[in-house]
Formats: C-alpha cells, sequence, structure tokens
C-alpha cells in the first residue's frame, strides 16, 4: 500500500460520494454543486494516470463550461432554494435495486475475465505535441477527419443554439405557433 | 502505479454509471436528467483512457476518443439547455411530466 494506492482510493471516494450526492441531493443547486466536485475528482484521477492534457481539457471544458451553464440555467429556470419533489418510494427502490444489479453484474464479469495483459513493451507518452501531430495527420493513425467532422458539428450546435433559445420578434407568428402546439 | 490493475478502475468507472442511471431513472427535472447524463459520460471517458494507458501503451486513439466525446458533450449540454429554457418559456416548468404535448 503505496502512496499511489492511497490516492487513488481517496479519488475515487470523492468521485463516487460526489456522484451519489449529485443524483440524490433534493436541492437542485446543491446537486449542480455535487456534480461540480465528482467532476474535478476525475479530473485528478486523469491526473493521477499521467494524461495531463486530458485533466486540463476536463477542468476547462467541464468543470469551467458545462457546469456554469447548468448552473444559469438553474438560475434563470427556477428558485434554487426550494425543494425539488421527491420520486416515490417504490420508484427509488426499484432504480436503486437496478442500479446495484447492474453493477453487481458487470463487477463480476470484470472479475471473472483473464484477458488484461498489461502491455509494457513501450512507454505511454501522452505529451501534448504527440496529440497535436497525430490530431491534424492525414495518415493511417491521423484524426483529421473526425476533428473537421466535429468542427462542423460544434458551428451546427452554435447556429442550433442561437436559433432555439431566441425569443420569436413577431407577435402574431408566436400566437400562430402556440396554437399550432395546441392542436 | 503499477498496484492498482485495470480492473480497480473499471470498477469505479461501471460505478459511476450506474449511479448516472439511477439518477436518469429517479429525477422528473430535465436539469438534474442533463446532469446524470454527464456523469455517464465521464464514467465512459474514465474507460477510454484507463484502456489506452493499461493495454495499449503505443497508441493514443483511446485518448482522442475522450477528447471527441468531451466535445459533442458540451455541443448536446448547451443545445439541451436551450431547448430547456425554450420550455421553461412556454410551459413555466422543466418538468417532464408537464410536457406531454407530442404524447398523443
Amino acid at each position: 500500500m503505496n502512496i499511489s494506492s492511497i490516492l487513488f482510493y481517496a479519488i475515487s471516494t470523492i468521485i463516487l460520494v460526489a456522484g451519489i450526492l449529485a443524483v440524490t441531493s433534493v436541492k437542485i443547486f446543491r446537486a449542480a454543486i455535487w456534480l461540480l466536485f465528482s467532476l474535478v475528482g476525475i479530473a485528478a484521477l486523469y491526473f493521477w494516470m499521467q494524461v495531463e492534457f486530458i485533466a486540463a481539457i476536463q477542468i476547462v471544458v467541464y468543470v469551467g463550461g458545462i457546469v456554469v451553464l447548468i448552473i444559469f440555467s438553474i438560475f434563470l429556470t427556477q428558485n434554487s432554494g426550494k425543494e425539488m419533489n421527491s420520486p416515490a418510494l417504490s420508484k427509488k427502490i426499484f432504480s436503486a435495486l437496478a442500479a446495484l444489479l447492474g453493477t453487481a453484474f458487470v463487477h463480476n464479469l470484470i472479475v471473472h475475465y483473464e484477458g488484461f495483459a498489461f502491455n509494457s513493451a513501450k512507454p505511454f507518452n501522452p505529451n501534448v505535441a504527440e496529440i497535436g501531430t497525430q490530431m491534424l495527420s492525414t495518415t493511417s493513425h491521423g484524426f483529421i477527419l473526425p476533428f473537421e467532422v466535429v468542427s462542423m458539428l460544434l458551428l451546427a450546435a452554435m447556429v442550433g443554439c442561437i436559433v432555439i433559445a431566441m425569443r420569436p420578434t413577431n407577435k402574431l407568428e408566436s400566437e400562430s405557433t402556440i396554437f399550432i402546439n395546441k392542436d | 502505479m503499477q498496484e492498482i490493475p485495470l480492473s480497480q478502475i473499471l470498477f469505479v468507472s461501471t460505478a459511476l454509471f450506474f449511479i448516472g442511471m439511477y439518477g436518469l431513472f429517479t429525477r422528473r427535472n430535465l436539469i438534474t436528467m442533463l446532469m446524470s447524463i454527464e456523469l455517464m459520460l465521464n464514467s465512459v471517458n474514465i474507460n477510454f483512457v484507463a484502456f489506452n494507458k493499461y493495454l495499449f501503451p503505443d497508441h493514443l486513439d483511446g485518448l482522442f476518443f475522450t477528447l471527441f466525446i468531451i466535445t459533442i458533450a458540451a455541443a448536446e449540454a448547451a443545445v439541451a439547455i436551450a431547448i430547456i429554457i425554450n420550455l421553461y418559456r412556454s410551459h413555466n416548468s422543466i418538468d417532464v411530466e408537464n410536457a406531454t404535448e407530442m404524447k398523443n
């Protein structure tokens, strides 16, 4: 039991406890803050696995982007101190049972699988220069095509967000839209 | 580092995935359901990075899958929140029970 193992167990405990609190907290703002702790714990797990670039991306995109977006939408749409309706007890019990059964099943599969041959022939070298070269390379291990496709996806998502969230300017047009929706 | 086998990292990500599934089953609020989906996507990312590091250290393919999943999750969250705000504007609520126009 050296310091690395202790760090791994501490990080895992933080991730799982914060995750459980994020899905069970009755106050929505607290749930968002617990989600933030869970995501920071996952970034710490990436640092522990020595993939610093992914950990930095995790912090920038998830913690700095998505959680802040979620918190803003909580402020825009509801009373953040109000307690949410708790689900029915039977639903809670059956969902927890399903989750526990699924975890036990997959854990059983992982424990009895023998094919995880540890391959330490070559060192794992995920530095940023290597990632950048391979990302924009057109050879057989390059990722230029997914890179371009994902850039189109981001453009489409940006335009889509603006169109969806835009308030309809024409009063008559908005009324007709509501009429169609109710029909 | 080598004391922790791959199976323990896989167990953490499995537990995180089923925590997200539990949240998706029990929550009735759209924003909290979105938060559960983010947890599930993150557990998949942990799996990709762990498999890449432990089993195929001479390639970087798992890291690229993780990068693209993070990008797509960001786009998905942005579109979902635009839809949620639009839904709140027309229904004054973001519970999934109240948005039933398309049911019949």
